[in-house]
């Protein structure tokens, strides 16, 4: 919403600077954008200096001058004028400029052969004066120090700028801002002056709102004045226009506009002749259609609100009229309406139409049910000064009458919900201001005036009297530090262990959109259905994610682009399973790109491997305090995952869902993406399949046990078949006897040479402790045999010799 | 005796001389074997006078003592030597590179989540958190926000269905109204996360981050609630005294509703958070619409109390000086190596909000 200040003193006495009144207007709620002059055409010429007049190569008639703008570098500008010369100060326009006298639009142009950018004027191009025989030379004096400032001064008056939220329609017109501001002590509101409008006849077109299952309009007045002159408007009306940055069109379309803006009143006016006798508000049926002012053609659904004559649609009721029955300077007599559309009924057409206009943006926010003859009256008196013509009387067709909005109000409410305390006598006069009828009980009994369609119960009015008392007036009291519950839950905690844990491990997060392109989202969606937006931002973001990889991915690319080489990436978030609230999971994706220890001068480098994600995955898992010795690896993961070099990883042999995969990426999908990288691998863990232990920490610690006996290690190798899972043979081995084997470490695995086809050698190391003596050779020999015997039969394997 | 005299004097010139070990242990056994000079001249001493005896052992034990020494300090001598001498050899460049450091950051947004909820952990807040996607009701009818209502018009939605019955969460608040709805008064909570605008320029996201607050008790007032912000914004700027401005606004779910502007400087080219004249806006509140605990079946004549939305990725920007929203979901890797935090930079109350 924009206006003048001055526009603002036509209904506000106010000794308030524009300053102030900016402040208080920011203090009641009406936000204050800005508050700058509107920009003028002329903005662009500025003071210069030419530094440097030569003669053109190509003619000799022409100058080709360096001029000083007061930017860094000189401009080349060819200038036909005998007055330039070195040193002279002037006007220059640059590319782009309107010139005042023919109203063209500079450009940068050629003239023989030399690259010309913008104009030296003479004073005739300005308009200033007849002088066209050279460029103006500036006073040195005055100008020297003005190099690169606008020669023209803006002197159209500033304009404030109001963001107005959806509650205050009233606050769309002037009128309505000067009454919030005279509440909050800004000053007086100017009282509306009686109308000594003289009528003369009756308004003889014929107006019914028809009875319709839905009707979009309520109340329908109008009157006719005819034998206006259309003019251009005069300059005070102009320039209210411009400052609302508006283009004047004619009298009687800027003086309803004024109106709206002035009263938050839409106003229509129709060529009255141009009426096919009789005005019908009805609802429209589908497939009607008719030219709206802005030159487009509507074609309408069922039960939108138009205004009708006897040939068809005029126009779309508080919305846009129609170019069919629209005023012209020609016009001689017209039909001015004054209407009320219900907002819903608005909202909705617009929405189908998709038609923004002044018009619509108050109607479905809430005009004034009351206001429909101000505004006629209004406008009547402003064409009959501009335009002449006789105003006939005010005919209003209603199909409802509107109902007043009363409350009951306990004064107790505000200090409750304020916390401060405001006198009774205080809280009245402002509701007053504000144009609520007081009536004196028990409690306050108050009429909420007809422009507040926002205000409906006491918590309204609360925010009425602390809005205008002002915010500063509440206390800041000290926060209560009470606790209700543990700041935050299990997997609050899992998620904030394994994002700083995953992190430490050398991975650089990221934060990536919820939705991506379903071309690379296909690839790794697995079962899950795909979750197309209705409305995406762009083509290639167009299905919520399924999980965490097509973007990881993609961003992996980029960073190749890049130039970069070693990557690791994760991120920590919500996968997408269904397009349900609640169908998601919260997920880590990671990757890891490139080598280990490239260009290291001590190092050998290596590309990553299955067994570097496996590491973090697995340490992230640990440090995040899930149990390491009930892990469980498997082979089983989803079709993204090379089959053969990735895994499964489950909390414990009786969980179903894997917690998280580890391996390397499918080379199918490396080739489909085209990603450049000598390795990739990845891995993902499942937050929401992590299960909580039961015990608390401070419960679950085992007795502190430890053993001073002397511990032995035992190497074996076995020959085994290829596909048997060292896991296997290691619980093998541990499962001997639990209490005297500490630990089993596979410390090499080699197939090939010396070895059976189908068949691999595994060498583990076994640390073999009592807690209850130092055992001897004979007791060693026991448990290796048994070691032996146990894998042997359990496994197939033979032990090498 | 003057032989051996003679003798010691010819060792020790010998050993003064001598600088391999193995010779210095070959005139240690010449000296002190079995059948060594010393240890000969030892065996005589049962021939000789008992006269001659004690005063030849007193010589002969001074000899000896003296020949010892000398090879013992001899030894150590050409030890340290030697070892000095391999250590000399085994100098290594200690400037060169050290193994590859495998730095890994958190991302600004995570960070500044986990710092707002240490500072609200400290005054009784709890986390709670909702889906992403949403249905109609939530994000809107039961934030006293119904269809056709103009001020759906600031929130661009996502849909997910032709119905507009599903979509992706406009804002936080409807974590409030499932809060409110699964569980019964008071409540004190806050719930960041991630929300959605089908609007993207310069400076909007598609995606961005809210973090909702709530409280709601028997008597809890403005008051309290410009007492929770004003806290939490100093606590957050980690700043002394912080200039701020409650203006009225309108929000649905909310009345009387507020935005919160703090007072801000540029000085040298960067923003100054608590000084200067000039007001950046950071949230918006309120206090929670009757209409809205009524959905959610509080009594609102019993229960009433306060509810804000901030801008996660917006006080990011300005606690650490970064200008592009659209940065935060680049993933560029300089981007992400430049902002990120140390993953042991845990915001908490007793080590310090930030290093």
């Amino acid at each position: 919403m924009k206006f003048t200040v001055d526009w603002l003193k036509n209904h506000l006495d106010t000794k308030l600077n524009n300053y102030q009144i900016i402040d208080k207007l920011t203090n009641i709620g009406l936000e204050v954008e800005s508050f700058e002059s509107s920009t003028s055409e002329l903005d662009t010429f500025i003071v210069a200096k030419i530094i440097n007049a030569k003669t053109h190569p190509n003619a000799d008639r022409l100058k080709l001058c360096d001029v000083d703008i007061g930017s860094d570098k000189t401009i080349e500008v060819v200038c036909g004028a005998p007055n330039a010369k070195n040193g002279l100060l002037t006007v220059y326009a640059p590319p782009g400029s309107i010139i005042p006298k023919n109203q063209m639009k500079l450009s940068v142009s050629k003239i023989r052969g030399v690259t010309s950018y913008g104009m030296l004027c003479s004073e005739s191009e300005l308009l200033l004066s007849n002088e066209s025989d050279g460029i103006i030379e500036l006073k040195n004096n005055k100008y020297v120090n003005k190099i690169g400032e606008k020669y023209f001064k803006n002197t159209s008056e500033k304009v404030i700028d109001l963001s107005v939220t959806p509650n205050r329609p009233d606050c769309l017109g002037v009128r309505g801002i000067a009454r919030d501001l005279s509440a909050a002590g800004a000053g007086i509101l100017k009282i509306n002056k009686k109308s000594n409008l003289k009528y003369k006849g009756n308004q003889n077109i014929n107006v019914t709102i028809k009875k319709e299952k839905v009707q979009g309009c309520t109340t329908f007045g109008s009157c006719l004045i005819k034998g206006v002159k259309n003019k251009e408007s005069p300059k005070w009306l102009k320039d209210k226009i411009k400052s609302l940055g508006q283009k004047p069109i004619s009298a009687i379309v800027d003086i309803t506009n004024y109106v709206m803006f002035d009263l938050n009143r839409p106003l229509h006016a129709y060529d009255a002749d141009k009426i096919d006798n009789e005005i019908i508000v009805r609802s429209s049926s589908k497939g009607e259609s008719f030219e709206a002012l802005d030159n487009k053609k509507y074609i309408l659904e069922n039960d939108m609100c138009v205004v009708s004559d006897r040939s068809g649609v005029l126009g779309l009721g508080g919305i846009i009229g129609g170019t069919r029955s629209g005023t012209e300077y020609s016009t001689k007599n017209i039909l001015l309406e004054s209407a009320y559309f219900l907002p819903r009924s608005i909202r909705k057409t617009s929405k189908q139409l998709n038609i923004d206009t002044d018009a619509k943006f108050r109607f479905e926010r809430g005009v004034d049910p009351l206001s429909i003859e101000e505004g006629l009256i209004k406008a009547s008196e402003l064409i009959k000064q501009i335009c002449g013509g006789e105003i006939s009387n005010l005919d209003v067709k209603k199909i409802e009458n509107h109902k007043k909005t009363i409350i009951n109000f306990d004064p107790s409410l505000f200090e409750k919900t304020t916390g401060f305390n405001v006198e009774n006598k205080e809280l009245i006069k402002i509701l007053e201001k504000l144009g609520f009828n007081v009536l004196k009980k028990k409690n306050l009994k108050l009429t909420v005036p007809s422009w507040r369609p926002d205000i409906t119960q006491s918590i309204d009015i609360v925010e009425e009297i602390v809005r205008i008392k002002g915010y500063e007036h509440i206390n800041t009291s000290e926060p209560i530090k009470t606790r209700l519950k543990p700041t935050l839950n299990y997997y609050q905690k899992l998620f904030h262990f394994l994002q700083r844990s995953v992190a430490s491990k050398g991975y650089l997060e990221t934060v990536t959109w919820s939705f991506t392109d379903s071309k690379i989202n296909q690839l790794f969606k697995e079962k899950d259905e795909e979750i197309p937006i209705v409305n995406p931002i762009s083509s290639d973001l167009n299905v919520l994610r399924n999980s965490i990889f097509p973007n990881l991915i993609f961003y992996l690319k980029k960073n190749l682009d890049r130039g970069f080489k070693d990557i690791s990436l994760f991120e920590i978030g919500p996968a997408f399973k269904g397009k349900n609230p609640g169908d998601q999971l919260t997920v880590i994706g990671a990757l890891r790109a490139g080598k280990v220890s490239r260009l290291s001068w001590n190092d050998k480098e290596r590309i990553v491997d299955t067994f570097d994600v496996k590491k973090d995955v697995i340490q992230s898992l640990y440090e995040a305090g899930i149990n390491k010795d009930d892990i469980i690896i498997d082979d089983r993961t989803p079709s993204y995952y090379h089959p053969g070099k990735s895994g499964a990883v489950y909390q414990n042999k009786k969980e179903k869902n894997a917690i998280a995969y580890f391996g390397e990426i499918h080379p199918n999908i490396i080739k489909k993406l085209d990603i450049k990288t000598e390795g990739l691998v990845i891995f993902e863990i499942c937050l929401d399949y992590i299960k909580e232990s039961i015990q608390k920490i401070k419960d679950s610690k085992p007795e502190y046990k430890f053993s001073d006996f002397q511990k032995s290690e035992r190497d074996f190798a076995f020959i085994i078949n290829k596909n048997f899972k060292s896991q296997e043979l290691v619980n093998i081995i541990k499962s001997v006897d639990n209490k005297l084997i500490k630990s089993v470490r596979v410390f090499d695995v080699f197939e090939g040479e010396n070895i059976p086809e189908g068949k691999k050698s595994i060498a583990v190391n076994v640390t073999i402790q009592s807690e209850e003596k130092t055992l001897n050779e004979n007791d060693l020999d026991n448990v290796n045999k048994l070691i032996i015997s146990s894998v042997e039969s359990k496994s197939g394997a033979k032990i090498r010799s | 005796m003057s032989d051996i005299k003679k003798i010691k004097n010819d060792y020790i010139d010998k050993l003064n001389t001598e600088n391999n070990i193995d010779k210095v242990n070959n005139i240690k056994s010449e000296l002190f074997g079995k059948n060594g000079i010393i240890s000969n001249e030892f065996k005589k001493l049962g021939s000789v006078s008992v006269e001659e005896r004690k005063k030849l052992a007193s010589d002969l034990n001074n000899i000896k003592d003296e020949l010892q020494n000398k090879i013992s300090i001899k030894i150590q001598e050409i030890e340290t030597k030697e070892i000095n001498l391999k250590l000399e050899k085994e100098k290594i460049d200690v400037t060169l590179p050290e193994r590859d450091i495998e730095i890994g950051k958190i991302h600004p947004v995570s960070q500044v989540i986990d710092e707002i909820s240490s500072i609200f952990s400290e005054i009784g807040f709890s986390v709670e958190e909702g889906p992403d996607v949403e249905n109609e009701y939530n994000n809107f009818t039961a934030l006293n926000t119904p269809d056709n209502h103009p001020a759906r018009d600031m929130h661009d939605t996502f849909y997910l269905d032709n119905n507009k019955e599903l979509l992706l969460r406009t804002h936080t608040s409807p974590v409030q109204v499932r809060t409110m709805l699964k569980s019964k008064p008071p409540f004190k909570i806050i719930a960041p996360g991630r929300t959605y605008r089908s609007d993207s320029d310069q400076t909007h996201a598609p995606m961005f981050h809210q973090v909702e607050g709530l409280h709601i008790d028997k008597n809890i007032n403005m008051g309290h609630l410009k007492g929770c912000l004003n806290y939490f914004i100093k606590e957050f700027f980690e700043v002394d005294k912080i200039k701020m401005r409650f203006r009225p606004s309108h929000f649905p779910f909310t009345e009387p509703s507020a935005e919160v502007d703090i007072g801000y400087e540029i000085k040298n080219g960067k923003i100054v958070i608590g000084e200067g004249n000039k007001w950046l806006e950071i949230l918006g509140c309120g206090m929670v619409h009757p209409n809205v605990l009524k959905n959610v079946k509080v009594n609102p004549s019993k229960y009433q109390g306060y509810a804000f939305g901030i801008g996660i990725d917006r006080l990011g920007m300005l606690k650490y000086g970064i200008n592009d929203l659209r940065a935060f979901f680049e993933t560029d890797y300089r981007w992400l190596s430049h902002f990120g935090f140390d993953p042991l930079d845990v915001p908490s109350n007793y080590r310090g909000l930030s290093r």
